[in-house]
C-alpha cells in the first residue's frame, strides 16, 4: 500500500480529492481559498492600522491558517515518506525547451535547484522570480479576489462568472510569463 | 480540538498536490506550455467532481455541521478586477511556479528559500491593500 502510494498520483485521482477538500471545508462551514490566508497574515501583523482592508476580526479565519499549517506537514510528510524517486516525469518538449534556456537538469526535482536556494538571492534572475513573482502572486491574488484555490477550484465548481474571468486572467497572465519574459529572465 | 479537522483536512491537502506534482515548478511551465495533459486532468477533474457536489449541496439544501446553509460567497460582478488582477496573478504564477497554497507544501517539503516567495506575497497583499481605492475594480 505504501508503496502503491509512494508512486506519482496521476490526475485522476488528485483531482477529484481537491473536490472532496473543497467539500470537507465546505461542510466544516467555511470556504476553500488559500490566498486569503496572505491578508489574514498582514492583519495579525497590524495592517489594519494603515489600511481598511486588513481591518477584520481574524480570529474567524485561524482555521484557515490550521489548514496551511497542516498542507505544509502533508508536503513534509509525502517528501520524507511517500517518494521514491525526487524526479518528475516531464514531457520531453518542456524538457528540451528548459535545455534550450540554460536550466540544469529539468525535472531532476520538484523545483529547479540553481533558482530555489539562498545563494540565489545573489542574483538579479533569483531576485525577479523569488521575490517579484511572490510579490505579483500575492497582490494579484488580492486584487482578483482569489488565487487557484478561490476561483479556478471553488468559483467554477460554483459556475461564477467572476471566476471564470479571473482564470482567463490567469492564462493570459501565465502565457505572456511563459512564451515572452520567462526565456529572457532565466538568461541573465 | 475544533481547529483539529482543519489541520487533517490540509496535510491530506499538502500529500496530495505533493504527490500529483502540483507544487512543481517544473509542471506549471509544461502547463502554460500545453506540453502535457497532466495539470489539465488535475484541475479539470477537480472542476466536474467540484461542480457535481456543488450541485448535490444545492439541490439536497445540505447543512455545514454548524447546521447552517452552505454556500461560497458569491463574488462581486466586475471585470476589470478579475482580468486584470487575474492577469498580474498569472505573470508571477508562472514566474515562481507556485500559487498560495504549493508555497507552504514546499515549505513542508524543505524548500526553505520559499519563505521568501511567501514573503513576498504577504506584502504584495499588502501592496494591494494600501492601493486598494486607486485601482479600477
Amino acid at each position: 500500500m505504501i508503496e502503491l502510494i509512494s508512486q506519482p498520483w496521476p490526475w485522476y485521482v488528485a483531482g477529484p480529492l481537491i473536490a472532496l477538500v473543497m467539500f470537507s471545508l465546505l461542510y466544516f462551514g467555511n470556504s476553500f481559498g488559500v490566498s486569503s490566508n496572505l491578508a489574514t497574515m498582514c492583519s495579525i501583523a497590524g495592517a489594519g492600522k494603515v489600511s481598511s482592508f486588513f481591518k477584520f476580526d481574524y480570529t474567524t479565519r485561524i482555521w484557515n491558517l490550521v489548514f496551511v499549517l497542516g498542507a505544509a506537514i502533508g508536503g513534509f510528510i509525502a517528501h520524507r515518506y511517500l517518494t521514491l524517486e525526487p524526479g518528475i516525469n516531464l514531457s520531453a518538449d518542456t524538457i528540451s525547451a528548459l535545455t534550450k534556456l540554460g536550466v540544469q537538469n529539468p525535472g531532476a526535482d520538484y523545483v529547479p535547484a540553481d533558482i530555489f536556494n539562498w545563494s540565489a538571492l545573489y542574483s538579479i534572475k533569483g531576485w525577479i522570480i523569488l521575490v517579484g513573482g511572490g510579490f505579483l502572486v500575492g497582490f494579484g491574488a488580492r486584487y482578483a479576489g482569489g488565487c487557484t484555490s478561490g476561483h479556478a477550484i471553488s468559483g467554477i465548481s460554483d459556475l461564477q462568472i467572476p471566476s471564470m474571468i479571473a482564470v482567463v486572467g490567469f492564462f493570459i497572465g501565465g502565457l505572456i510569463m511563459t512564451y515572452l519574459l520567462l526565456p529572457f529572465i532565466l538568461g541573465l | 480540538m475544533k481547529y483539529f479537522k482543519y489541520l487533517v483536512v490540509g496535510t491530506v491537502f499538502g500529500i496530495i498536490l505533493s504527490k500529483a506534482e502540483v507544487v512543481s515548478w517544473y509542471r506549471i511551465y509544461e502547463m502554460f506550455r500545453f506540453d502535457s495533459f497532466h495539470m489539465y486532468g488535475v484541475i479539470g477533474s477537480a472542476v466536474v467532481v467540484g461542480i457535481i457536489l456543488i450541485q448535490l449541496i444545492k439541490r439536497t439544501q445540505m447543512k455545514s455541521i454548524q447546521g447552517s446553509e452552505i454556500s461560497i460567497p458569491p463574488k462581486n460582478k466586475s471585470v476589470a478586477r478579475y482580468l486584470i488582477g487575474g492577469i498580474i496573478f498569472g505573470l508571477g504564477w508562472a514566474l515562481t511556479g507556485a500559487c498560495p497554497g504549493p508555497m507552504f507544501i514546499l515549505l513542508g517539503q524543505g524548500v526553505g528559500v520559499i519563505l521568501v516567495v511567501i514573503a513576498s506575497a504577504t506584502i504584495g497583499t499588502f501592496t494591494y491593500g494600501l492601493l486598494r481605492d486607486k485601482l479600477p475594480h
